[in-house]
C-alpha cells in the first residue's frame, strides 16, 4: 500500500474572516500577500517532508477559492519535482473539462516527468462542475469533450515521430509534438477519479487507475465495476494498484489528539459547503432525471452523503466522530487509524493507494508531527494489508 | 397534446404543434420549450395557420449528434419551411426562438412576409465587461421563473408528472448547450442583423429582467426599419403574461403591412 500526503493549500485565514460563499463569488481582497506567501511556501515545505518520511504526494487545484490556492497541479508539481527526491508525484488531477488546450496540458506533464525523473502520475480528470462557471466550458456536451482530450493528450505523449495532426470535434491542431518527451515511456500512469458507474467502467476498460475520493459508498459501488470491467477487456484480475481512495487523516500520539486535529481538518470540509446553490449543479451535468428529482424539490444539495450507516441524519456540521463512521475519515491513535483503514479496506475488496488528505486548520506543526506519527507507525502496518492481500489471492 | 404531431425532416425527428388557418405564422420558443406560448398560439389560431415546432432537443424532437449552435437551427428551421412548402409566412420568436428566427431571416428572406421578435437574445452591443443578457445559467432552473415574469411567479414543480419535468430538464440541457457560451449571444449576430430586409417588429415586456428595454432598443435599431412596441405589465414572455396587448399589437403591424 502507497500512502499519498495531500492537502489543498487553502488560505484558511479568510474562510474565518469573511461571511457568506468560499467560491467563484468570494473577493480575493481576502487575502493577505504575505500571509499567503508564507502559506504557499510552508505547504511545500511539508511535501518535502512527506518526502523525506517515504511517503508520496498528491496535488491538485482549484480555481477562484478560499479552499485551494492551487490554480495548477503542474506548477506546483514543477517545484516538488525539484525540491524531493523519492517521492511519486501525482497531480489529481487536471481538469481537461476546463482547459482548452490539451496539447499544452500534454506538454506541462511532459515536462514535470523528465524533470523529477521520471516520478509524475497523472489524473485527467473532468473537473469540478462548478468551475465550469469559471472556465465556460460547456457543460451540456461535457464527457464527450473531455474523451477528445484525454486521447489527444494520450497520444501526444506517446508520438514520438515528429508531429501529428489533430481535426476533432473540440480540438484542432496543425502539428502535435511534444519535446521534451515524458521521462517515463511511453506516458505516466494515469488515474481517473469519479462517483458515476459509467466512468468507473470507462476506467477499468482502459485499465486507468480509479481513484475514489471521500465516499466509502462510491468505492463499494465502482470498484466492484472496474474490476469486471478489466477482467473482460484484459483477462486477467485487477491488481490493487489500480484502486485508491481518498479519506481525511486527523492522526495523534492518542485518540483525543487524533480526533482533535481531525475536526481541524473537517475545517476544510465545512468551508467547501459554503458554495452557492446556483452553481453546484450547472445544467446537462447530471441526467435529465436527475435533474427532473431537483426540479421537484425545489433546491440543490451536495453529493456529500449526509446519512450515517445507522440512518442517523449527520449533524449540519461536519463532526471527526461521524466522518470516522462513514469511512471517509480516519482519525484517533495511529492503532485507531489501521483498525479503521483494515475495516473499510475489507469491505471494498482492498485498495493499493491512500491517499491521505490533512490540511484544514492545522498548523504546521502539528501537520509535521501527523505526517512523522503516519508514517512511523501507521505506513509499516499497511504494507500488511497489501500483503495479505496477495497472499489470499 | 392532441395538436402535437411527429415529422422527418432532414433526417431528424421533430415534434411540431400546428392548428388553424390562414397565413402561415411559424412560432419559435424560448429556450424553456414551447408549452409556455401554447395558449396564446391557441389563439392566434383564429386567425393564422400556427405552426409551432419544439426544436432539435427540445420537446418531443430528437437533437441531430452534430447540432451544437442556433445557426445549427437556423439551417434547420429553413429546411422545415422547404418541407411543409410555406410561403409568406409571418416569423415569431421569444427568446431563445427570436434569436433563432433572427438567424434565418439574416441568411434568407425569401418565404417570410413579416419578422416579430419577442424579448429575442443572441446579439451583444455593449463592452466586454458589461453584461446585457442576464445569465440564465446561474439561475437555477427551479428559480427561472422569478426572473422569467414580471410577477416573479416562482413555480412550484412538487407535483408535476415525472414525463413533463425530464422534458423540461432536457430543454434546458439543450438551451446549454446552444446558449452556454459566448454567454446567450453570438459575437457575429450584431453586425449581420442590417441584412434583414423583412418588416420587422421588435416587441418587449416593460419589466423584463432578462434583457432590459435599452437591450431591446439596440436590437430594433440595427433591424432597417423596425418597429419598437413595449407591453406594459409584463417580463420577458409579454405574449403569455400579457397576451391580450400583445396580440393586438401584432394584429396592428400585420393591418400597417396589409395596407
Amino acid at each position: 500500500m502507497q500512502t499519498w500526503y495531500f492537502s489543498e493549500q487553502s488560505y484558511h485565514p479568510a474562510w474565518n474572516q469573511r461571511q457568506g460563499d468560499v467560491r467563484i463569488t468570494s473577493a480575493s481582497d481576502a487575502i493577505d500577500p504575505e500571509t499567503a506567501h508564507r502559506l504557499l511556501t510552508r505547504y511545500i515545505d511539508e511535501w518535502v517532508a512527506a518526502d523525506e518520511l517515504g511517503l508520496n504526494i498528491m496535488v491538485n487545484e482549484h480555481h477562484a477559492t478560499y479552499t485551494c490556492m492551487s490554480v495548477s497541479c503542474m506548477l506546483t508539481l514543477g517545484i516538488l519535482a525539484n525540491r524531493t527526491k523519492n517521492a511519486r508525484l501525482l497531480a489529481l488531477g487536471v481538469p481537461l473539462l476546463n482547459r482548452f488546450d490539451p496539447f499544452r496540458m500534454a506538454e506541462e506533464i511532459a515536462y514535470v516527468d523528465c524533470m523529477s525523473g521520471g516520478r509524475l502520475e497523472v489524473g485527467l480528470i473532468k473537473g469540478t462542475p462548478f468551475e465550469l462557471y469559471l472556465s465556460n466550458a460547456n457543460p451540456a456536451d461535457a464527457m464527450r469533450r473531455y474523451w477528445e482530450a484525454h486521447d489527444l493528450v494520450e497520444k501526444a505523449l506517446s508520438h514520438h515521430s515528429g508531429p501529428f495532426s489533430w481535426e476533432g470535434e473540440y480540438f484542432d491542431y496543425r502539428y502535435v509534438n511534444v519535446i521534451p518527451r515524458c521521462y517515463q515511456q511511453p506516458h505516466p500512469p494515469m488515474w481517473l477519479t469519479t462517483l458515476s458507474s459509467n466512468t468507473a467502467r470507462e476506467a477499468g476498460r482502459r485499465g486507468l487507475v480509479l481513484a475514489i475520493t471521500a465516499s466509502a459508498p462510491a468505492a463499494r459501488m465502482a470498484y466492484p465495476i472496474y474490476r469486471e470491467e478489466y477482467l473482460k477487456t484484459f483477462g486477467r484480475p485487477a491488481e490493487l494498484d489500480r484502486f485508491a481512495f481518498l479519506g481525511y487523516v486527523g492522526i495523534g500520539k492518542d485518540r483525543e489528539t487524533g480526533l482533535a486535529r481531525g475536526q481541524k481538518v473537517l475545517k476544510f470540509v465545512e468551508a467547501t459547503e459554503r458554495t452557492d446553490q446556483s452553481f453546484i449543479n450547472p445544467p446537462g451535468i447530471l441526467s435529465d432525471t436527475d435533474n427532473a428529482r431537483i426540479l421537484r424539490a425545489g433546491k440543490t444539495t451536495s453529493h456529500r452523503t449526509k446519512i450515517l450507516p445507522d440512518g442517523r441524519p449527520m449533524s449540519d456540521r461536519p463532526v471527526a466522530e461521524e466522518y470516522v463512521q462513514n469511512s471517509v475519515m480516519f482519525a484517533g491513535s495511529p492503532d485507531d487509524i489501521v483498525q479503521q483503514l483494515r475495516t473499510f479496506y475489507d469491505s471494498c475488496g482492498g485498495f493499493g493507494h491512500f491517499l491521505m488528505q490533512m490540511g484544514g486548520e492545522l498548523t504546521a506543526q502539528e501537520t509535521i508531527d501527523s505526517l512523522e506519527l503516519f508514517a512511523r507507525e501507521v505506513q509499516p502496518r499497511l504494507q500488511e494489508f497489501t500483503a495479505g492481500h496477495a497472499a489470499a489471492a | 397534446m392532441s395538436q402535437f404531431s411527429t415529422f422527418q425532416i432532414s433526417g431528424t425527428s421533430v415534434e411540431v404543434w400546428r392548428a388553424g388557418k390562414g397565413q402561415p405564422l411559424l412560432f419559435l420558443h424560448s429556450g424553456e420549450g414551447v408549452e409556455p406560448a401554447l395558449p396564446v398560439l391557441e389563439s392566434l389560431s383564429s386567425r393564422y395557420d400556427v405552426i409551432a415546432p419544439s426544436h432539435p432537443g427540445f420537446g418531443g424532437s430528437d437533437l441531430p449528434d452534430h447540432f451544437s449552435t442556433v445557426d445549427d437551427l437556423a439551417y434547420f428551421y429553413l429546411d422545415l419551411i422547404k418541407h411543409f412548402e410555406l410561403e409568406n409566412i409571418v416569423l415569431v420568436g421569444s427568446s431563445l426562438g427570436g434569436w433563432i428566427a433572427a438567424s434565418m431571416a439574416i441568411k434568407s428572406s425569401g418565404s417570410f412576409s413579416a419578422l416579430v421578435l419577442i424579448d429575442t437574445i443572441g446579439a451583444k452591443f455593449l463592452d466586454e465587461s458589461t453584461r446585457e443578457i442576464t445569465d440564465l445559467f446561474s439561475i437555477p432552473q427551479y428559480n427561472q421563473s422569478q426572473t422569467i415574469y414580471a410577477d416573479e411567479r416562482k413555480i412550484d414543480y412538487s407535483d408535476w408528472p415525472e414525463e413533463t419535468l425530464i422534458r423540461l430538464a432536457r430543454n434546458h440541457r439543450s438551451f446549454t448547450l446552444l446558449a452556454w457560451s459566448p454567454t446567450l449571444h453570438d459575437p457575429k449576430l450584431r453586425h449581420r442583423l442590417a441584412r434583414i430586409d423583412l418588416p420587422t417588429l421588435v416587441i418587449w415586456g416593460a419589466k423584463d429582467r432578462v434583457v432590459s428595454l435599452d437591450y431591446g432598443r439596440r436590437f430594433a435599431e440595427a433591424i432597417p426599419g423596425a418597429r419598437f412596441t413595449v407591453i406594459d405589465h409584463a417580463g420577458h414572455y409579454p405574449h403569455v403574461e400579457a397576451s391580450e396587448p400583445f396580440e393586438a399589437a401584432l394584429d396592428e403591424f400585420m393591418a400597417t403591412l396589409a395596407e
